[in-house]
């Protein structure tokens, strides 16, 4: 009895954290690829989104971009464009939509859609090389991408 | 149009926190006598996606790069003396070795490497040099097969390769191998796992640009197998794709198959006009 009622509870819990946030199929795109709708609700945390930036583990950004504010992170990859000045550049509609899939903006971009669970070809679970057992999870959370969000608009010129 | 803007505002804000822009000038001479092409004009196959072609060997520094300048520097060397008395040793129900039919490997063996993954017309399929070595043993030794990516067979691909060290990669692209030909150069430009990527994004339009602390090379394998500092062996081709392809985060393909054949046979072809360069070294 007293588990059944701890785990209603947990569902309920469980079922309001869901409810405010959009699921990697749920994401509305606009014309030219931007995503208007904060994904969780919860405003970005930027500190959060520079540590998910420089992180191997987690978005790995400067593998591919320099970024001049996280100066302090060694090797800074060449691939795709510095961030610097990208809050000027983009909208937070913009910079979401880039984050969650570049695809959408630049049809073809070499770089990885970070909020995304299908439409792959040989998915492999993580980097063991092996074939997925459960459901893909994105490359990062609602919340990491509204965090990555919320410091890449703290870059100014 | 935007993001090509974008890319050329990109390079000139990086340009000057770059550590090494493109390949560099050095040229390879092994033991002070064997000189190894390490930049050539691409092959017309290529179409010029690309327009010259560089070894592994002009991205690395000058410290990995003298390694390989001198057989005793080459840590690669190691496995293959060993190669060099399994060739001369009896394996097998046939009470053969490898020297019993094909003699010095000195000799028997030069320019064979540089023509492989080569069709086989007895068995009507393509064939690496692996494949080639497991048949012998197999079929003519009566030995078991080895490893296809393990310490035995690499070693010995390593002393073969060796033999062709200074010879122009020459491999063949059409005729019975067309199919395999075709079937390796879309997996080459397929986009495979979660992070959806192409040999070709890194390998053909990144080339000579960082990727984190990695220095992109044009993924040439004329060098296999390769001597890596990083796990200190040396390592089979279809190591390394089984490698790349598990770091795109997606399902990776088995050492010795299909697949990776036919990606082995168009990978070797991008690179005809390189000299066999194996043993290599790399980081």
């Amino acid at each position: 009895m007293k588990l059944t009622t701890l785990t209603l509870a947990a569902a309920l819990i469980g079922g309001a954290a869901w409810a405010a946030e959009t699921a990697p199929k749920d994401v509305v795109f606009a014309e030219g690829g931007a995503i208007e709708v904060s994904l969780t609700g919860v405003a970005g945390d930027p500190v959060e989104g520079a540590n998910v930036l420089s992180k191997r583990s987690l978005g790995n950004c400067v593998a591919c971009h320099q970024v001049s504010a996280l100066a302090d992170v060694p090797f800074h990859g060449e691939i795709g464009p510095a961030l610097d000045g990208a809050g000027d550049r983009w909208s937070e509609a913009e910079l979401r939509g880039l984050v969650a899939n570049a695809k959408m903006t630049f049809e073809g971009t070499m770089m990885p859609a970070f909020y995304k669970v299908d439409g792959y070809i040989r998915p492999g679970d993580a980097f063991t090389g092996k074939a997925p057992e459960a459901p893909l999870s994105p490359l990062l959370t609602a919340q990491q991408i509204e965090d990555v969000v919320a410091f890449l608009a703290t870059l100014k010129e | 149009m935007r993001f090509k803007a974008m890319t050329a505002i990109a390079a000139l804000v990086a340009a000057p926190l770059a550590v090494m822009a493109g390949p560099d000038d050095d040229e390879l001479v092994i033991n002070g006598e064997i000189n190894i092409v390490t930049k050539t004009a691409a092959p017309a196959h290529l179409d010029g996606a690309l327009t010259e072609i560089y070894s592994g060997w002009r991205f690395r520094s000058d410290e990995t790069q003298a390694l390989e300048m001198d057989d005793f520097e080459n840590p690669g060397m190691v496995a293959v003396d060993a190669a060099r008395e399994v060739w001369d040793t009896v394996d097998g129900s046939e009470g053969k070795a490898c020297a019993s039919c094909h003699n010095a490997v000195e000799d028997s063996m030069v320019g064979v490497k540089a023509v492989y993954p080569k069709w086989n017309e007895g068995a009507g399929e393509v064939r690496t040099l692996e494949m080639q070595v497991n048949d012998c043993r197999t079929s003519r030794m009566g030995a078991e097969a080895w490893k296809y990516e393990g310490g035995e067979m690499t070693a010995m691909s390593a002393l073969i390769a060796m033999q062709s060290r200074g010879l122009p990669v020459n491999v063949a692209i059409d005729g019975p191998v067309q199919t395999a030909w075709e079937q390796g150069k879309e997996m080459y430009y397929t986009r495979y796992g979660q992070l959806e990527l192409s040999c070709a994004n890194c390998h053909e339009d990144n080339w000579g640009n960082m990727i984190r602390a990695d220095h992109l090379s044009q993924g040439q394998i004329n060098g296999f197998p390769t001597y890596r500092l990083k796990n200190t062996k040396l390592n089979a081709v279809h190591d390394r794709f089984k490698g790349c392809i598990r770091d795109t985060r997606a399902e990776t393909f088995k050492p010795g198959s299909p697949e990776f054949v036919a990606l082995e046979l168009y990978v070797a072809s991008r690179g005809n006009g390189l000299s066999v360069e194996g043993p290599s070294v790399r980081n």
